[in-house]
């Protein structure tokens, strides 16, 4: 008809792909992609947190030792930070101008990006309430900057800074891993503050305000109905003994090593000192970085390891003790068994060395002599057993006691950061003399506790309380409540393969007459029957570390010790009379011996030590 | 005479007068949120822009009413004297009206303003339906000369001398009627719209010139190969052809840094040619605002009066040229493709009405009618989605305001009367 009527498809064509083009877009921007929608989000809502404080921590009688301060935090919104006074608040903070444009620069990147930056940072970082006063007299011509109550930590005493651990402001890598955490929040980094940090905490609470373009507060989205109250974090009480812990950090003044007191009964940590130590109110609030560094600079004495938890060294001696019941377990050794000694083991041409003494010895009289050549012989009894097909089964067996006092693995204490210790393998030996290149002989001084086996204090004490406890062990805690929580995990009973009550018997008539009449007598304690063992660690770097395991008393036992001081030389010199102290002051209460407590506090070792000898191994895992 | 007006009533399109209600009260409830504030309404107080809206409505469902009793003969008679009056009032309104923000286009009777150039578009559309409906034999040259006319004085006047730049745009519309009608040359539209593409591309890729250049040539040497008759004509063609789009775009970029930077940032950042953080805050607010308030609605929105970029003041012009951020926000992708699907339902709807017209007049008038629907959606929307420069004109039926209101209610309702009629012949 019309040669013009087929335009009007042209034309309904034209219209209906504007529609499908629309839409899609549409589509694009509202299903495709959420950049639209956190834009809105971010320029609409303001989310204004409510921090819960902190729980405290108590010590095992109810002392505090760790608790809240207000502190204020110094908020900046870059953005909004327009038209600040800045001379004014360099003036209260005492920085210079150039001070204020780097840290400035430090939180945003450059000040470009500073000018549209809408999230909030820390400025300044726990003031203390004198400064914020200052602070709030000028934050009327302060645009931008804004005030946050928060809470430092504070320390009564200056005691056990490496088992409470600090808090330090989070970063970027730990809010990407942990979303929880936003810029400027706290976390617990290191001690009990990071392992028990989700208690501790609580919950943060948020409120989300509308803002409108001009960043007026209009109210609550949708009136409150997303908002979230805080959860106070919860208290814990910590099964440190404060005073016992102030006594051995005193006593361990100016001295390098770890020491560890437990109960032997439910596992828990009397104390746990590690020296050279630190105030813990140094590692708080606006000093934090300085003093860290400070104290990373210390090479001398370390003062950031935890050697009681991280450190490890040959148990020495105190190994003896744990062959002793190993081999009565596979029957090899009975108390009446007799070794000779020619000042070392014979069968080796005197090797390892053994110092003067009546030759033979029976099991009582090596752990009082603490004979070398015993505990080849006891060892090679036990490696070369009849009953296992050749040396690497019995080793394999001797292995597998051994980690079942907690050796050689992480014991799994309430801790972080714990070393395993070594405790060598099959396969180790295997690599090294190729296999079946070696026999008990050619690994010996596993026997005295010597060469490729290491332990920590902590796993040391912890072989003591499976002797005092005859046979099991719990697993070595510092928390025994969370609000009031107990975690039923700490009751149960860790058994050892050494089965015998017996056999623990005649290991501790040994260590009880170690204490008597032996090596350790300055351990005794009057009254109180103490079970001990001196030690000496070899250490190739120097002077070897000095060593004393004790628990008492001998029946219903309540505290297990196990102390290394390094560099200290033979056991009964410092390691021993350290440990008696502490359990006097544990066991009676009081001090009698003023004398020796003097002594051993005034006694200084750092300052003899060789430069750079005191290096404990580097920790594995 | 009874008889005839209840064929009259029967040959109403009620469908499309359905339609026209659904966007009505679709566009007040938007309106309603786009002003809401919380705590604050109440719809009998005049003086409140959602109340007003709601008096507009009615007002216009009246007038919707009584044109759908008007004669359709009326129209074709007085088709004219509405545009002549019409356009006398958008002279008067410059001496009589009152300036708002730099616009002269605006009579003040107390509360209540009248914008002139609403009107001017049916009355547009009437008389270029007119006169080319008049036409016996027609002459196309001088039928384009006087309807390019009837387009391009309302344009200026509006344009220049109300400065209202976004209400003239509307009229180049028509040329899909002149289209339709074979008045408007093909190869003039072509030759319009390559030449806007090719300025486009000479902003969007300046450096690649050369190449475009290149290709065009290759292409207009295989062009000339392949044809049947190589004439000297075709080769001068192609020869002119390439020569001037390359000259466009190689031009247009030096053109673009001549004009006022406020044009020239709206432009860049338009293409997504790179500009200064600041500049593309300051002159890409608007378009950023709209479109996190659209983007942020998601599937199903966030609820009516639920927004927060329409609300709190971030989108500028929230009631009005941005009331379609509104229904993006608390519609979501549901709310604003229903928008979207319900205009293409009424520009169909209504393009296949015009078909059904015995009399050229209405068939004309109704392409009239589609065409003006379809550059506000296109303008309006294509600018809250970040397709279109920022262009201020309303969002028919959405957008706040009486004037505009009550020019599409008779736009649409004149052709609705039209429409009923549609078995006669008009004169
Ligand atoms: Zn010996």
């Amino acid at each position: 008809m019309n040669p013009l009527a087929g335009r009007k498809y042209i034309i309904l064509g034209v219209v209906i792909l504007t529609a499908i083009l629309y839409i899609s877009r549409l589509a694009y921007i509202q299903l495709g992609t959420d950049k639209y929608k956190m834009s809105a989000d971010n320029q609409a809502f303001k989310y204004l947190t409510d921090y819960p404080p902190r729980g405290a921590i108590y010590d095992r009688n109810g002392k505090l030792l760790v608790f809240n301060q207000v502190a204020y935090d110094l908020m900046i919104v870059p953005r909004e930070a327009k038209g600040c006074d800045t001379l004014a608040l360099c003036k209260i903070l005492n920085i210079t101008k150039e001070d204020f444009l780097k840290r400035l620069i430090r939180l945003c990147g450059n000040l470009e990006s500073a000018k549209k930056d809408y999230r909030e940072y820390i400025f300044e970082s726990q003031m203390l309430p004198e400064l914020n006063a200052r602070i709030q007299e000028k934050l009327y011509k302060l645009n931008g900057f804004y005030v946050q109550a928060r809470t430092v930590r504070q320390y009564p005493k200056p005691i056990a800074a490496h088992l409470l651990g600090y808090i330090g402001e989070v970063d970027e890598k730990y809010i990407e891993k942990h979303p929880y955490y936003k810029q400027g929040d706290y976390v617990g980094m290191f001690g009990i503050e990071r392992g028990y940090e989700d208690a501790l905490r609580g919950k943060k609470g948020v409120s989300i305000k509308i803002r409108d373009a001009n960043n007026n507060i209009q109210g609550s989205y949708k009136d409150g109905l997303y908002d979230t109250s805080s959860v106070p974090g919860q208290n814990l009480v910590c099964t440190l003994d404060a005073e016992l812990q102030e006594y051995g950090e005193l006593l361990m003044q100016n001295k390098i090593g770890g020491l560890v007191a437990m109960e032997p009964g439910t596992g828990e940590i009397l104390a746990l000192v590690t020296s050279p130590t630190y105030d813990p109110n140094m590692l708080v609030g606006r000093d934090f970085p300085k003093n860290y560094g400070k104290l990373q600079k210390d090479t001398l004495g370390r003062p950031l390891i935890n050697r009681a938890l991280k450190s490890f060294y040959p148990p020495g001696s105190t190994f003896k003790l744990l062959n002793a019941l190993v081999a009565q377990q596979e029957g090899v050794l009975t108390p009446s068994t007799l070794y000779p000694c020619a000042r070392g083991y014979p069968p080796l041409g005197g090797k390892p060395k053994c110092h003067a003494h009546a030759s033979p010895t029976n099991l009582s009289g090596s752990i009082a002599t603490s004979c070398n050549s015993y505990y080849s012989y006891v060892f090679k009894s036990i490696v070369e057993n009849k009953k296992y097909k050749n040396s690497v089964e019995g080793f394999e067996a001797w292995r597998n006691y051994v980690l079942s006092f907690g050796v050689g693995k992480k014991i799994g204490t309430d801790l972080p950061f714990e070393a395993k210790g070594i405790v060598p393998t099959v396969s180790y030996y295997d690599k090294v003399f190729g296999k079946g290149g070696w026999r008990a002989s050619t690994v010996i001084s596993l026997g005295i506790g010597q060469a490729e086996v290491s332990v920590t204090p902590l796993q040391m004490c912890n072989i003591i309380c499976c002797i005092a406890n005859r046979g099991y062990y719990h697993i070595p805690h510092v928390i025994r409540k969370v609000g009031d929580k107990e975690d039923p995990k700490w009751r149960e009973k860790q058994f050892t393969l050494v089965k015998d009550r017996q056999i623990y018997e005649n290991v501790i008539e040994g260590m009880s007459n170690v204490v008597k009449a032996g090596t350790g007598r300055i351990a005794q304690l009057p009254g109180i029957e103490v079970c001990g063992k001196t030690g000496t660690a070899q250490n190739p770097h120097g002077e070897d570390h000095s060593v004393f395991v004790l628990f008492a008393p001998r029946e219903n036992p309540k505290i297990c010790i196990a102390i290394l001081v390094e560099n200290a030389g033979f056991g009964a010199t410092w390691a021993a009379p350290i440990a008696s102290l502490l359990s006097e002051k544990y066991l009676t209460g009081k001090i009698l011996r003023t004398d020796l407590e003097t002594k051993m506090i005034e006694g200084d070792l750092i300052h003899k030590h060789p430069s750079g000898g005191a290096k404990p191994k580097p920790a594995q895992h | 005479m009874r008889e005839r007006s209840e064929s009259i009533i029967r040959n109403i399109d009620w469908f499309t007068v359905g339609i026209y209600l659904v966007l009505l009260t679709l566009g007040w409830l938007t309106t309603y949120s786009a002003v809401y504030q919380a705590g604050e309404s109440d719809i009998f107080d005049l003086s409140r822009k959602e109340s007003k809206q709601l008096m507009f409505d009615g007002i216009s469902i009246l007038l919707a009413g009584s044109i759908l009793i008007i004669d359709a003969s009326f129209f074709t008679a007085t088709a004219f004297f509405f545009y002549g009056g019409i356009l006398f009032l958008n002279l008067l309104v410059l001496f009589l009206g009152n300036t708002v923000k730099g616009s002269h286009s605006w009579f003040r009777f107390g509360g209540f303003g009248l914008q002139p150039a609403e009107l001017m578009k049916f009355a547009t559309g009437l008389a270029l339906a007119k006169y080319l409906s008049d036409l016996n034999r027609p002459d196309l040259k001088k039928a384009f000369v006087t309807t390019m006319s009837f387009i391009l004085i309302p344009m200026v006047i509006i344009a220049v001398l109300q400065n209202e730049t976004g209400c003239a745009l509307v009229f180049l519309a028509f040329i899909i009627v002149l289209f339709r009608e074979g008045v408007f040359p093909v190869w003039l539209l072509v030759f319009g719209i390559a030449s806007i593409a090719s300025a486009i591309l000479g902003l969007k890729y300046p450096t690649m010139f050369w190449i475009f250049v290149f290709v065009m040539i290759v292409l207009g040497v295989g062009v000339f190969l392949l044809s049947r008759k190589k004439t000297w004509r075709l080769a001068l063609i192609l020869f002119l052809g390439i020569g001037f789009f390359s000259g466009i775009m190689h031009y247009t970029p030096i053109a673009l840094d001549s004009i006022s930077p406020h044009q020239q940032y709206r432009i860049k950042i338009w293409l997504g040619l790179p500009v200064t953080e600041k500049v593309e805050k300051k002159y890409g607010y608007n378009t950023n605002q709209s479109m996190n308030a659209i983007g942020s609605g998601g599937l199903w929105g966030k609820g009516f009066l639920e927004g927060t970029v329409t609300k709190n003041k971030f989108v500028p012009e929230h009631e009005t040229d941005f009331i379609y951020c509104t229904m993006g926000e608390e519609g979501g992708f549901v709310g604003t493709s229903l928008v979207v699907m319900l205009y293409l339902i009424l520009i169909v709807r209504i393009i296949f009405m015009a078909e059904r017209q015995r009399s050229d007049f209405s068939r004309i008038y109704g392409y009239a009618v589609a065409s003006i629907f379809f550059i506000h959606l296109v303008v309006n929307i294509g600018m809250t989605i970040g397709l279109l420069l920022v262009i201020g004109i309303p969002l028919p039926f959405f957008s706040y305001g009486g004037s505009s209101l009550i020019g599409f209610t008779l736009l649409l309702f004149i052709f609705l009367r039209l429409d009923a009629q549609r078995l006669m012949v008009l004169r």
